[in-house]
C-alpha cells in the first residue's frame, strides 16, 4: 500500500502522466481529463503522430464510445471496401478479393490513414477535454516513492521531473519503462518484425482505375509468400493520392538472410501481379518501425503500483496474418487503462490491486478475448510451412486447375492436390495438422 | 507486362525522402571495438537506413543522424554493450510527415 500522503493532489505535479500521445496514450487522456482528472500527456516527437508509422488502416468502431460521429471530423483518407488477400511465389499469384459497399457508408469500417494526422487530431481531442500536452519532450524514466511505487517521471528537460499518482506508459513498442519497472523480461527478437514502407505518390484517377475503387473508396491487400527467404508478409493500402507499400520481416530471419528490407520492396513491387499497381509512383516518403508480433504469447505484466502499460507497450497489438490490427487495440487498452485509474484514484488505492479494474476490463472485452482467440494465429502464419510451402501448393492446384491441357483430358482436383502436395514436400499429416491449428486460431 | 525492371530508388534517395532533425548529440552509440570480434553482424542487414557500414580494420562505422529510431539493431545485435540505444533529445530525430 501507499502512504496516503503520496496521493495527496496537493502535492503532485499531477493526477496522472501519460507518456506518449499515440492511440492508446491521447484515448487515455481523453478518458482521464473528462472524469476531471488533471492528465499530463507528454511526447518525444515535436508533435503527436510524427514518430509513429504503420500500414494503414484504423478500425476506429471504439471510438464510438468516446468521439460519436467520428467519421464526419477524422482525418481519413479512404474508406476501405475492398479487401484482398494474395498468396504469391514468383512467378504467381492467388487473390481473395472482398468488396463491401456498405463499408464506405457510415457508420464505416475501416479507413485509410496517415498517422501524423490521424494521431494529432486524437490528441487534439484530449487536449480539448482538459489533458495538458507537451511536446518535443523524451520521458527519460520513473520515479517511485519510499514505498517503491512509481510516483512520476523523469525528463530531459530542465528541471523536467513530473510527480503524479499513477503513470500510464503508452511509449510504444519499445517500452523502456516497462522495461526499467521489470514488467518485461528482457526483449526478445523472436517476438517482434520489422515494418518498413514506401508511400508512393499516384494521382488519384490512376489509383481509382488501378485498385478499381471509386470516389473516397479504398483497397486493402495483404500478401503472403512476397518476402524472400525472410518469414513475414507484405501490405498495399491506397490512400487518396498516395499508395502504401511495405513489408513485415521476422527479425532474426532477417538478420540472417543477406537481402535488406529495401531490396526485399524492389523484388515485391517488380511481381508481375504488383508491378501494374505501382508503376511509375514516385516516393514521397521512406519509413520503419516495429511491431510486436507474437500476440498473447509475449504479454507483459499489466500493472505496477502505480502504472499500468497499454498498447504497444503491452504487446497488445494484434499481428494475425490476415488480421494487422494495433491502433484499435491501443484505442481500447488506452481507453480502459484511464477507466480503471479514474476508479482507482476515486477509491484511493493506485497499487496493483486497486488497478485491477484494466485487466478485469481487457479481460472482458476484444482486446484480451480476440488475443486469447488467435493465440496460435501469429505463429501459423508466419511459420516456415505457411511461408515458404503453401504458396508454392496453393498457386500451383489453381495454376493447374485453370491450365488448359488439350488434348489430355482435365485431372481431378484431388488428384492435382495430391500431386502437388508431394512435388512441393508437404507431409500430409502436417496439412492435416496445420489446417486444424487454423481452424483453432480462426474458427 | 511481364518482369519489366524499372530503375529501383537510389538508397540516399529513398533516406532523403523521410525528414530527420538532427541533434549534435548521438542517441546510438556503437562500439566498433566489440563488433571487431562479431561474425555474424546482424545490424548490417537488418537496419533499415543501412547505418552500419563495415570498415576495413573489421569494425563498423556508425552514423546516427538518419535513423527511424525503430530499435531492430539493439534487438538483433547479440554483442552485450555493443550498442547504446536511446531515444533522440525531444523534439529531434526522425519526423513523419503531415499531408
Ligand atoms: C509496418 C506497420 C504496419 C502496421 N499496420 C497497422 C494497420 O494497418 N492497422 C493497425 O491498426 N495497426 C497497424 N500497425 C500497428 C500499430 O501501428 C500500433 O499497434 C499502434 O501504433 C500502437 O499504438 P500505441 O499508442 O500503443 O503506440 P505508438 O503509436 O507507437 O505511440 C507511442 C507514442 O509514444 C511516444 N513515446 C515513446 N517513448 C516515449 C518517451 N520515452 N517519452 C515520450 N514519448 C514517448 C512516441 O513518440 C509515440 O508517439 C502497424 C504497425 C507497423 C509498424
Ligand atoms: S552492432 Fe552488434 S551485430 Fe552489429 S557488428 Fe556490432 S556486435 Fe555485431
Ligand atoms: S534504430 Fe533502426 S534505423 Fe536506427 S540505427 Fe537502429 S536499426 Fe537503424
Amino acid at each position: 500500500m501507499r502512504d496516503a500522503g503520496a496521493l495527496d493532489p496537493a502535492t503532485l505535479d499531477a493526477d496522472v502522466i501519460v507518456v506518449g500521445a499515440g492511440p492508446a496514450g491521447s484515448c487515455a487522456a481523453i478518458v482521464l481529463a473528462r472524469a476531471g482528472k488533471r492528465v499530463v500527456l507528454i511526447e518525444r516527437g515535436p508533435f503527436p503522430g510524427s514518430k509513429n508509422m504503420y500500414g494503414g488502416v484504423v478500425y476506429p468502431r471504439i471510438l464510438d464510445q468516446l468521439i460519436p460521429n467520428w467519421w464526419l471530423e477524422a482525418p481519413v483518407q479512404r474508406w476501405v471496401t475492398r479487401r484482398s488477400t494474395m498468396i504469391m511465389t514468383d512467378d504467381k499469384a492467388l487473390t481473395v478479393d472482398f468488396r463491401c459497399e456498405a463499408w464506405g457508408k457510415p457508420p464505416h469500417n475501416g479507413a485509410t490513414a496517415f498517422r501524423p494526422d490521424f494521431d494529432a487530431w486524437l490528441a487534439d481531442k484530449a487536449v480539448v477535454a482538459g489533458a495538458r500536452l507537451i511536446c518535443s519532450t523524451t520521458v527519460t524514466g520513473l520515479l517511485h516513492n519510499e514505498a517503491g511505487a512509481v510516483s512520476g517521471v523523469t525528463t530531459d528537460r530542465p528541471d523536467g521531473d513530473l510527480t503524479a499518482a499513477v503513470v500510464i506508459a503508452c511509449d510504444g513498442v519499445n517500452s523502456f519503462l516497462a522495461k526499467q519497472e521489470g514488467l518485461y523480461g528482457e526483449f526478445d527478437a523472436a517476438n517482434y518484425t520489422l515494418g518498413v514502407k514506401e508511400t508512393l505518390a499516384l494521382p488519384k484517377e490512376t489509383i481509382d482505375e488501378r485498385f478499381g475503387v471509386r470516389g473516397t473508396d479504398g483497397v486493402d491487400i495483404e500478401i503472403v509468400g512476397c518476402t524472400g527467404g525472410v518469414n513475414g508478409g507484405g501490405f498495399i493500402y491506397t490512400n487518396l493520392d498516395t499508395i502504401a507499400v511495405g513489408l513485415v520481416l521476422k527479425l532474426p530471419k532477417l538478420a540472417a538472410q543477406k537481402q535488406r528490407p529495401e531490396e526485399l520492396i524492389a523484388t515485391m513491387k517488380r511481381h508481375p501481379a504488383i508491378a501494374p499497381l505501382v508503376e511509375g509512383a514516385e516516393l514521397k516518403e521512406y519509413s520503419a518501425h516495429l511491431i510486436p508480433e507474437a500476440g498473447i504469447s509475449m504479454l507483459p505484466t499489466l500493472s505496477g503500483n502505480g502504472m499500468l502499460l497499454a498498447g504497444d507497450a503491452a504487446a497488445l497489438c494484434l499481428a494475425a496474418g490476415i488480421w494487422l490490427e494495433g491502433v484499435n487495440f491501443a484505442m481500447a487498452s488506452g481507453m480502459y487503462a484511464g477507466e480503471a485509474v479514474v476508479e482507482a484514484l476515486r477509491a484511493q488505492d493506485v497499487t496493483v490491486s486497486g488497478l485491477a479494474g484494466y485487466q478485469r476490463r481487457l479481460e472482458a472485452t476484444f482486446v484480451l478475448k480476440d488475443h486469447r482467440k488467435l493465440k496460435r494465429a501469429p505463429e501459423l502464419v508466419l511459420s516456415d510451412r505457411v511461408q515458404h510451402l503453401y504458396p508454392e501448393f496453393v498457386t500451383s492446384v489453381a495454376e493447374r486447375m485453370f491450365r488448359v491441357d488439350n488434348p489430355a483430358p482435365k485431372p481431378g482436383v484431388r488428384r492435382i492436390i495430391a500431386q502437388e502436395r508431394k512435388r512441393v514436400g508437404i507431409r500430409r499429416r502436417d496439412l492435416a495438422a496445420d489446417g486444424v491449428a487454423g481452424l483453432r486460431s480462426f474458427g | 507486362m511481364g518482369r519489366e525492371v524499372w530503375p529501383d530508388i537510389a538508397f540516399q534517395d529513398r533516406i532523403d525522402s523521410a525528414t530527420f532533425r538532427v541533434h549534435h548529440q548521438a542517441h546510438i552509440v556503437v562500439d566498433s571495438a566489440i563488433c571487431g570480434d562479431c561474425s555474424t553482424r546482424e545490424c548490417i542487414v537488418a537496419c533499415p537506413a543501412n547505418l552500419f557500414v563495415p570498415t576495413s580494420d573489421g569494425g563498423i562505422l556508425f552514423n546516427y543522424e538518419q535513423c527511424f529510431e525503430c530499435g531492430t539493431c539493439y534487438m538483433v545485435c547479440n554483442r552485450e554493450g555493443a550498442i547504446s540505444w536511446d531515444y533522440p533529445e525531444g523534439g529531434f530525430g526522425v519526423v513523419y510527415k503531415r499531408t
